[in-house]
């Protein structure tokens, strides 16, 4: 490689992660003076409502809480440049390693929704475009709305009544039955992937009684709407002159329909996928509170209302860090699926 | 046109995918393990279990399982006091000096023997430390400076303890038995100190006690997991594994409950409560807690500071009919500021539902027609139902109430600035000394903005410096039946007076199966014990 070429690389490196940098900045910025301006005292959330004056006032001290708010902001930032992210208030715990236990929570659970929402999403999509305005596809709509408007708690608890309760046929809130936890060496933090690694079937097997309600609720949220958007794009290739050529050709309709209009539509759906993915992993407050899942939602959530910056901070940065991965992570997708962005 | 067998071949294969992952997703096991109790409860209030530390609700219940402490009180007399790890104690003619003979053989978890120098450790690492709790010690006059001196071991089962004034003995007794002064493992505790901190960040995930239980994890938000001291000095607990989970929505823990997966559900609300009276496999326990659910009226606020008004406002609550309709089973109607169970507890109910008397009271004050006026409300339940209730009954008598909604901290930030109108909330006492309650809601020293003393009184800016100096008498009293009757006076008067409306007293619900027993509930949540929980 010559000079020049280095350097281009170089430059367009620095300008990646000039970009990225500015962009968190910008995002704790905005989080914190939000944190700032809601009228709850973090002092409460770290001593309580019954703390004498002085513990009080030695805790604001401690916390920072007397400097002035570009002060407290400054601060803060230069200490995640030294990779310290500080402390929860309201776990006690350092903040990193508070989200190490969180997020992978609801990684697992958001990843299983999206595999649902996509396998189940797509073909309902595809179905609803090739018999637009029949039965199936009303079918799907019918489906698609309720998915839309059922609210969660609602559609969780009504889950676990049935499944759960009256069927038994899944099993109930909480990640792990009790007589399997701490069985497994916490790798990843996934118990599914951790139990799997290890070997440990009957863990798997109990984690996936677990995961697969909520997984379910959730799921059927994004299989709404990527079966939407599936039939929409559909729609419109199946118009498209190359698939009349197709036919004419003599192609079955399966190939038609399956390989050439749907690879077609594949970009466009790659990034419905990853942004309804993101948004599941950013927790969803709700049902982590029915199914009394430990995920990031409900970390973000209880941070948030006890003014507990360091961890809502930390959070935040979680879910900049998801977002900007998801969205790597598409571009490359685009590139294999996509020919011509290769 | 359309090759629909191979969509419905696709079809299939999905269904087919989808049972068998329902048959694998099968739960496997439905009952717990016979020597593990696992409750449903909600614990995301826990910050710490360092008992030097922790002022929760449910924090003070996982300490209290670990740790013991000198002396204990009886949980069906409160006004009962018996040794736990002391043998006798007793207090010098002066009034000040404290002897406290300890027994002999005792044994921490790690198998170090428990001494009189733990337990002055113990003290004097809550007054350093000087947490949440810490002033319940520090109120008798110790400080980071003096404690060496005046909390010491004079041999290894004998502990001296020096306050500052000739206190009622009985104040200082029962702020002994708060989990503050549990006894940790001087030894175990110091090998775990951290720049001077006495141990306070390692203990706050370990615990170093003496007790039944010992902790196992605690997992912020998550769980909290213990296991049986098998040599514990009062007898081998009758469970092995104690596991708590955070469940936070009690609708969740009746499925929970009554599935099997766990042997108690701790927060179930008055709808899942009659929904489970129907199983017979669920049993219901109850036991009277120290909260007080109240009303507080700002005294900046120029009605509300008018006594025809506070008056009238107490006439106007129906106290009935909001037990009957929204808090039956969580609370008991009761009007005084000391809950029962507490030494000088009146039981006395002055007000009911009084249409007529309060709109003369109303008339009197020269408000004939009502006024309007706003309550910063928690938004949950039962707290919110009961707002709501309280503004239909004022509505008749023309007093427009409007409920400002808020989250717990929130509605508090503003009620502890005293930029409230009425804040409606609970007030649970932090020791089992009826001093407790009376400063807060009988003191208030300086009812300026600046003030020092930030109680309940003072953050309804109620200016009372003759109950105020009566309050604080009580504290020196030696006679112990002077000391009740005083208490009782001054509930009265409050009664009458004060800008305070006390309308509940909490009551804990516990439902759990019918094959496990055992759980003492006592009077306090830091005496709530697990020892006793077995399986049939």
């Amino acid at each position: 490689m010559n000079q020049a070429a280095i350097l281009g690389l170089l430059k367009s490196a620095a300008r990646i992660v000039l970009t990225v940098t500015m962009t968190f900045l910008g995002l704790l910025l905005v989080t914190f003076l939000i944190g700032r301006v809601v009228p709850i005292d973090p002092v409460l959330a770290a001593v309580g409502d019954r703390a004498p004056a002085e513990v009080y006032e030695r805790t604001r001290l401690e916390l920072g809480l007397d400097k002035p708010l570009w002060q407290q902001f400054w601060l803060y930032i230069a200490k995640v440049f030294q990779g310290d992210f500080g402390h929860s208030v309201l776990t006690s715990n350092p903040v990193i390693a508070d989200i190490a236990r969180v997020f992978p929570a609801t990684l697992e659970l958001a990843t299983v929704a999206t595999l649902m929402g996509v396998a189940l999403g797509i073909p309902a999509g595809v179905m609803a475009a090739v018999h637009q305005g029949r039965w199936q596809d009303q079918l799907v709509r019918v489906l698609g709305l309720m998915g839309y408007s059922i609210p969660v708690f609602w559609l969780g608890l009504m889950g676990l009544l049935l499944f759960y309760a009256k069927l038994g046929l899944v099993a109930g809130p909480g990640r792990q039955g009790v007589a399997f936890d701490d069985l497994i060496t916490p790798i990843t933090g996934v118990i599914l992937l951790d139990s799997a690694l290890q070997g440990e079937w009957e863990v798997f097997q109990d984690a996936f009684s677990h995961v697969i309600l909520p997984a379910s609720v959730l799921g059927y949220f994004s299989l709404a709407y990527i079966s939407r958007m599936t039939r929409s794009f559909m729609i419109e290739q199946l118009r498209q002159e190359y698939v009349v050529t197709a036919r004419v050709k003599g192609l079955s309709e399966r190939r038609v329909v399956w390989r050439h209009a749907l690879g077609n539509v594949m970009v466009p759906l790659l990034t419905v996928i990853a942004l309804s993915y993101a948004n599941l992993l950013e927790g969803s407050v709700l049902t982590e509170t029915v199914f009394a899942w430990p995920g990031l939602g409900q970390y973000i959530t209880n941070s948030l209302l006890s003014a507990d910056m360091n961890a809502v901070l930390g959070g935040t940065i979680m879910v900049g860090i998801v977002f900007i991965g998801i969205n790597m992570l598409t571009d490359i997708l685009y590139r294999l699926v996509d020919p011509r962005a290769r | 046109m359309f090759d629909s067998i191979s969509i419905g071949r696709r079809a299939a294969l999905f269904a087919g995918v989808a049972v068998a992952a329902l048959g694998f997703a099968g739960p496997l096991a439905a009952q717990t393990p016979k020597d593990t109790i696992v409750m449903a409860k909600q614990i995301d209030d826990i910050i710490s279990m360092d008992p030097g530390e922790s002022f929760e609700f449910s924090g003070s219940e996982a300490v209290t399982n670990m740790y013991d402490r000198l002396i204990r009180f009886d949980l069906t007399d409160v006004s009962k006091l018996y040794g736990s790890l002391a043998e006798s104690w007793s207090v010098a003619a002066d009034g000040k000096t404290y002897t406290f003979k300890l027994k002999s053989g005792l044994k921490f978890h790690s198998g170090n023997p428990l001494t009189a120098e733990d337990a002055a450790y113990s003290l004097q690492r809550a007054v350093a430390i000087n947490k949440s709790p810490g002033f319940i010690l520090t109120q008798f006059g110790f400080t980071k400076d003096n404690m060496k001196d005046r909390i010491k071991a004079t041999d290894a089962h004998t502990l001296t303890i020096i306050v500052e004034k000739p206190f009622a003995p009985t104040f200082f007794y029962y702020c002994l038995t708060a989990t503050v002064a549990s006894v940790v493992d001087s030894k175990l505790v110091k090998q775990n100190e951290k720049d001077g901190d006495y141990g306070n960040a390692w203990l706050k995930a370990n615990s170093a006690g003496s007790g039944p239980y010992k902790l196992v994890s605690w997992k912020a938000n998550e769980s909290y997991t213990m296991q049986a001291n098998e040599s514990w000095f009062r007898g081998k607990p009758a469970s092995k594994r104690i596991v708590v989970r955070h469940v936070a929505e009690p609708a969740s823990q009746r499925l929970l409950l009554e599935k099997g997966d766990v042997d108690y559900a701790r927060n179930l609300n008055k709808d899942q409560l009659e929904g489970i009276k129907k199983n017979a496999n669920i049993q219901i326990e109850q036991g009277r807690k120290g909260a007080i659910l109240y009303l507080g009226l700002n005294q900046k606020n120029e009605k509300l500071a008018k006594p025809e008004i506070r008056e009238a406002l107490k006439w106007l609550t129906d106290y009935d009919a909001i037990e009957a309709n929204i808090v039956r089973g969580r609370f008991v109607p009761h009007q005084s500021f000391l809950p029962q169970g507490f030494l000088g507890a009146t039981t006395d109910r002055p007000y009911k539902y009084d249409l007529a008397k309060a709109k003369a009271l109303l008339a009197k004050a020269g408000l004939a027609d009502g006024f309007s006026v706003t309550m910063d409300t928690r938004n949950n339940a039962p707290i919110i139902d009961i707002a709501q209730a309280i503004q239909a009954q004022w509505a008749k008598a023309g007093v427009k109430l409007e409920i400002i909604p808020g989250d717990g901290k929130q509605t508090l930030t503003k009620y502890r600035a005293r930029n409230h109108d009425i804040y409606i909330g609970q007030w649970g006492p932090d020791y089992q000394d009826p001093h407790t309650n009376a400063e807060t809601f009988a003191m208030n020293e300086d009812n300026t903005d600046n003030a020092k003393s930030k109680t309940l009184a003072w953050r309804n800016a109620w200016n009372i410096p003759d109950m105020t100096k009566k309050t604080a008498a009580l504290v020196l009293e030696q006679d112990a039946k002077k000391r009740e009757a005083g208490y009782q006076e001054i509930q009265r008067e409050h009664q009458k007076t004060s800008p305070f409306v006390i309308m509940f007293q909490e009551i804990e619900v516990v439902a759990h199966n019918k094959n496990v027993d055992g759980f003492i509930l006592g009077p306090s949540f830091d005496n709530n014990f697990y020892y006793n929980i077995a399986k049939k």
